[in-house]
């Protein structure tokens, strides 16, 4: 299991140091500081020395390190990492070097609830708020029954919630989010497109809600023989700890005690029928040695009620490119030397519509030529109220025993960060 | 929520002098112990910096008597860090710690004890042992959680402690608690004390390991982790039994932590080997497949490890993810170990149906800025070519247009590649060789330019200017690398059996074998060239024969792991062992090893293919100690719901060692061993590679060599370092 747990700053300056175990000294850290945060080409997360073992994950100006000594299991490794990155973000707003100082006595307490010995613990961040705090508790104060209901609850079935959650108005938002991995060849025919669907819940329920959530998903209407044909063929679904497998094993129905507050309720992945919301067709000529001419073309392929916001096309230029003409009627375009791209910004395209770029490379003559490797462009962009695999949420249903009113809504967003590229 | 804090500003460094002065001050006027907190936080931050803050022991220690939680919670992390330096200042605070062990809170006994054990000196473990055996009765199940890992941190420190303490018989019953987590905690405590060389034995049965699942529903992830983990510690006697567990496992595989995931495939790999039922088995295999793909939209850290695995569970089952090849594609952006890892999936995977898609994409990735995944992109079109017969053509072409683009390494791959697909194709394509030979001047690195100068010697009755081009390589052959030379020597003698009447072969041969009988060094290249010497001298015909004897074809059947090597592998999935696709036991100091333990279940290939891990030294006769309950039952019944409470892990301690306990041989296994003892495992699970690849498995992620360039005495790292 893990032996030490680790922040550095960029500079390689430790921020937090715990030795779960004696097997090692603190200059442990020397270690990784020489193997990674001063190697400028480090090619894995992790970094095996002898039987020692640095798994490191980055975050902003920060490595969360965690040590181990043991055959680990490296994905529980990484999984704590992220964990930890979850809770200090849900703690302190944001998780960076000045957060971390500002909160290292605080940091020192959490990791020692949430791993003991390095065996990670109960992380569920709504219980750990209830009994790690930034205010001063005196220890006899904290009368022992309080305290029994964290221990039970810490340890309990439903270790994700508290009991006695109380709201005047009872609400639950549902977020479906869709990231659009595309991969298009040179010619236009699709290499490879899929969706990763995370559906993000924020439940603010009282008492003990029992929920129960349906989608258009094609195993269960097809059972129900409704003859729907909207339905989504889900590749693979991945629950939060709080969804009960067993049921949805056997009935495909999703239904669990939702943590209060936010949560990331399922993920799911679907390929097949994949709606591409926009259709990049990008002509890239290579005009002698001195000149490459660029005409991108971006049409937006859904209802036009509907349209695709904050659309960023990063195009790439070769390397000795000096200047670049841009002409759009849409948008903004600049040459952007030090990335070696033509950033165009589209806040807002309507469906149904079409905006084009052109715009003229000039290159310099250099004496050794070589060729070009054209990297793919990449368009970022999010689409309110659409989803590309096509899901919809059925319903959502919330029972408890006081049987109250609740209020639910329901946002859809489909987007693409650094996943949608175009060959050309 | 909290206020965010607003500590950085005590984040710096401070003299010993000043924080003992302020945590002094703080004694005599404290409104709300604000000094005392803010000493405390200065001391805390300056351990993390790595000052030594020891000699404020008695200081520090002294703020105990505030009511603060907060404070308490500074001392103890104070008492972690140097607690174990101060064996004779110690005893100060184990009043304290015993108080708190009695406190009314449960969350205060947990403190106490999760902390004294986190310093192993005698002093404190002796202070401990009986606090320690009422928590793990206390009514609290977080006390119960807390004391469990207790428990392994005690036998840490002094495993004869602990057994004679009864400690581990009280973890074993933990195994039987109402409460989920602390049957986790318990499991994961007792995996770490059996994976000892000197621990005792670890075992589950069927009632056990049963039991077991029903806490798994209700644990936390983390517990699911530790408790499906376990089950390899089961054996399963019957199939039946072995699958009714797969069952009841596998919808653990939609959950949202990958490591639950992956523990989970670990589980159900390993029960596949015990089971009968092929239709449970598809369907397992079937159902891992998504969940494995899913694990690609996770960080790029889980991705790494998920890939690595992938790599190694579709050798083993194909089944799992024939149809996939797609997702493994890479995206520009991917991080490079990310990219590595699917290309050698990506050839995996690849097929006749499937060819020309990996081949597009292989090609796209050739023209990357990334030497290594370049150079492991052309290599893979070599690879393709030779493994997909029906792509050979288009490879060739691929890698032609490579060739042309004049890229140094680029070239080099392309050529080492050709090599061997001439090889695997004879007759074909021998037609490209003069496109090649124009890069001879490209050549910089020994691999490629023993492969150009292997084709122009095999081929220099079809090459006119086979004899100018090697001249031209001979001018440095001193300087080469003896893989060159070797290389330069045996084309030297193939151009000259070829052309024997031409006076420039003869001339190139005798020139290149006197170099190496009577300028070179090395044994090896010596030896071969007196044995060419002689082969020439004595019969030339006879020589031709066996220079140019017909050679064995290369495929790529060899490409692959043997199945006792990868059942074994598998064992660790998840784990590092899987990353670097070696049993732990040969990278990382006193890692258990694991084997399949044969059973009347096993299924007959997975038993053929069992490598017997090496037999541990032991004392010749065997000990048992009788525990609580029951020795564990053999009997079919043992299954049946009806006998609840005899469930009897084989957690059997070990006798006292013998008084002088230099050897830590000393372990009782009170078990069987494998009847037979075979050869020990191989070392490398690679080793029965065809070096057809050549160093292709270079850039394999493995651990760094131990040995370091800097001489150290045992050839161990950890030495140096610590």
């Amino acid at each position: 299991m893990i032996s030490a747990f680790f922040i550095f700053n960029q500079k390689g300056e430790v921020l937090i140091s715990r030795l779960y175990r004696t097997d090692f000294k603190r200059s442990i850290a020397d270690v990784f500081r020489i193997q990674v945060v001063s190697n400028s080409d480090v090619r894995s997360p992790i970094i095996t020395l002898g039987s020692t073992s640095f798994f490191h994950v980055r975050i902003n100006n920060l490595y969360v390190v965690a040590v181990t000594k043991n055959n680990a299991n490296a994905a529980l490794v990484f999984e704590f990492c992220y964990r930890f990155i979850n809770i200090a973000k849900s703690y302190f707003g944001k998780i960076d070097e000045e957060s971390v100082k500002n909160n290292f006595v605080l940091i020192y307490e959490l990791i020692d609830e949430i791993s003991d010995f390095g065996y990670p613990q109960n992380s569920e961040i709504d219980t750990l708020k209830s009994y790690i705090t930034t205010e001063s508790v005196v220890s006899s104060a904290i009368a022992a029954e309080e305290s029994s209901k964290i221990t039970t609850q810490a340890t309990g079935a439903t270790s994700w919630r508290r009991g006695d959650v109380k709201y005047k108005k009872n609400e639950a938002f549902v977020d479906v989010v869709e990231t659009v991995n595309l991969s298009m060849s040179a010619k236009g025919t699709v290499l490879r497109a899929d969706v990763d669907g995370h559906i993000q819940m924020r439940a603010y329920l009282s008492g003990t809600p029992e929920c129960k959530f349906g989608l258009n998903d094609k195993l269960v209407i097809d059972k129900g023989d409704r003859g729907i044909s909207d339905a989504v063929e889900l590749d693979d679904c991945r629950f939060h700890q709080c969804v009960r497998l067993h049921d949805f094993d056997a009935t495909r129905t999703i239904s669990f005690i939702p943590p209060d507050g936010e949560f990331e309720l399922m993920r799911y992945r679907s390929t097949s029928n994949v709606k591409l919301p926009l259709r990049i067709i990008p002509s890239v000529t290579e005009i002698g040695t001195s000149q490459v001419a660029y005409t991108v073309t971006v049409k937006a392929n859904f209802n036009n009620k509907l349209s695709a916001t904050n659309v960023v096309l990063r195009i790439p230029t070769p390397l000795n490119t000096t200047t670049v003409e841009c002409k759009v009627a849409t948008g903004k375009a600049k040459y952007v030397p030090a990335e070696n791209v033509i950033v165009w910004k589209i806040p807002r395209i309507q469906g149904g519509s079409e905006c084009t770029f052109t715009g003229t490379a000039s290159l310099t003559i250099t004496t050794t030529r070589q060729v070009w490797a054209r990297p793919p462009i990449d368009v970022d962009f999010q689409v309110l109220m659409f989803t590309a695999s096509g899901l919809i949420v059925r319903f959502l249903k919330v029972f408890e025993k006081s049987n109250y009113q609740s209020v639910k809504w329901v946002r859809y967003l489909t987007k693409a960060s650094g996943t949608y590229q175009i060959r050309f | 929520m909290a206020q965010p804090g607003q500590d950085a500003k005590f984040f710096q460094r401070g003299k010993l002098e000043e924080l003992r002065a302020e945590l002094q001050a703080a004694e005599t006027k404290d409104k709300k112990y604000v000094k005392r907190k803010t000493a405390l936080k200065k001391i805390v931050a300056n351990i993390t910096m790595g000052n030594d803050m020891s000699p404020l022991f008695t200081d520090v220690v002294q703020c105990l008597g505030t009511p603060l939680l907060e404070i308490k919670k500074m001392v103890y992390l104070f008492l972690v860090s140097y607690g174990r330096s101060k064996p004779d200042q110690i005893h100060l605070v184990i009043p304290n710690f015993l108080q708190d062990c009695n406190d009314r809170n449960p969350l205060i006994r947990a403190l106490a004890i999760r902390t004294m054990s986190y310093i192993p000196i005698p002093v404190v473990t002796d202070a401990l042992t009986e606090p320690l055996r009422h928590c793990l009765k206390d009514r609290d199940p977080y006390v119960r959680k807390t004391a469990a890992i207790c428990v392994v941190k005690l036998y840490t420190a002094d495993p004869r402690r602990a057994e004679k303490g009864g400690f581990v018989e009280m973890l074993r019953d933990l195994m039987l608690d109402s409460n989920a987590t602390v049957v986790a905690n318990a499991v994961a405590a007792l995996s770490e004390i059996g994976d000892r060389h000197d621990g005792v034995i670890f075992r589950l049965n069927l009632a056990t390991a049963n039991k077991l699942l029903t806490a798994l529903g209700e644990s936390s992830e983390w517990g699911q982790i530790y408790i499906l983990d376990s089950l390899l510690r089961y054996v399963p006697e019957r199939h039946a039994d072995a699958e009714l567990m797969a069952e009841r496992i596998v919808v653990q595989l939609q959950h949202a932590n990958s490591a639950v995931v992956l523990t989970t495939i670990k589980a159900l790999l390993y029960l596949m080997n015990y089971m009968e039922n092929r239709k449970l088995i598809e369907y397992c295999c079937k159902k891992m497949g998504p969940p494995l793909v899913t694990l690609l939209s996770s960080g790029p850290e889980v991705q790494y490890v998920a890939l690595r695995n992938i790599l190694l569970i579709i050798q083993r089952r194909p089944a799992v993810l024939k149809n996939d090849v797609k997702v493994f594609f890479c995206k520009y952006n991917d991080p490079i170990y990310v990219k590595l890892a699917k290309l050698e999936i990506m050839y995996r995977l690849a097929r006749a149906e499937n060819a020309k898609e990996v081949l597009a994409e292989l090609q796209e990735y050739a023209s990357e800025v990334d030497v290594d995944f370049v150079r492991k992109a052309v290599r893979s079109i070599g690879r393709l070519a030779i493994k997909v017969e029906e792509a050979a053509d288009n490879c060739i072409q691929a890698l032609l247009g490579l060739v042309e683009a004049k890229v140094s390494y680029v070239v080099q791959e392309a050529i080492i590649v050709i090599k061997d697909i001439f090889r695997r194709y004879p007759g074909k394509y021998e037609g490209i060789i003069p496109k090649l030979c124009g890069n001879l001047d490209l050549l910089d690195e020994p691999e490629s330019k023993a492969a150009m100068v292997w084709i122009i010697g095999q081929f220099s009755d079809r090459i006119d200017n086979a004899d100018e081009l090697l001249d031209d390589l001979l001018y440095t052959f001193l300087e080469e690398s003896v893989e060159v030379q070797l290389a330069l020597l045996t084309a030297a003698v193939k151009l000259f059996i070829y052309k024997s009447k031409s006076d420039k072969t003869k001339e190139i041969v005798h020139k290149v074998l006197k170099w190496t009988t009577e300028e070179i060094d090395n044994p090896d290249l010596r030896d071969r060239g007196f044995m060419y010497w002689r082969l020439l001298a004595v019969n030339p015909a006879v020589a031709g024969e066996i220079v140019l004897a017909e050679k064995p074809a290369i495929t790529t059947d060899s490409d692959r792991m043997d199945r006792g090597a990868l059942d074994q592998l598998l064992l660790h999935t998840g784990t590092l062992g899987s990353i670097y696709h070696k049993n732990p036991e040969t990278f990382i100091r006193n890692a258990a090893a694991k084997a399949l333990v044969d059973s009347p279940a096993l299924n007959p290939h997975s038993r053929a293919a069992i490598i017997p891990l090496p037999r541990p030294q032991l004392p010749p006769t065997t000990i048992t100690v009788p525990g609580p309950g029951p020795v564990e039952p053999q009997l079919p019944e043992s299954h049946n719901a009806s006998n609840p409470p005899d469930v009897t892990p084989a957690a059997k301690p070990a006798p006292p060692p013998p008084a002088s306990a230099s050897i830590d041989g000393d372990a009782a296994l009170s078990d069987h061993d494998d009847e037979d003892d075979g050869p020990p495992a191989a070392a490398d699970p690679y080793s029965n590679l065809d070096s057809a690849f050549g160093n292709y498995l270079q850039d394999e992620p493995r651990p760094m060599a131990a040995g370091g360039q800097s001489a150290n005495r045992h050839g161990d790292l950890d030495d140096l370092l610590f």
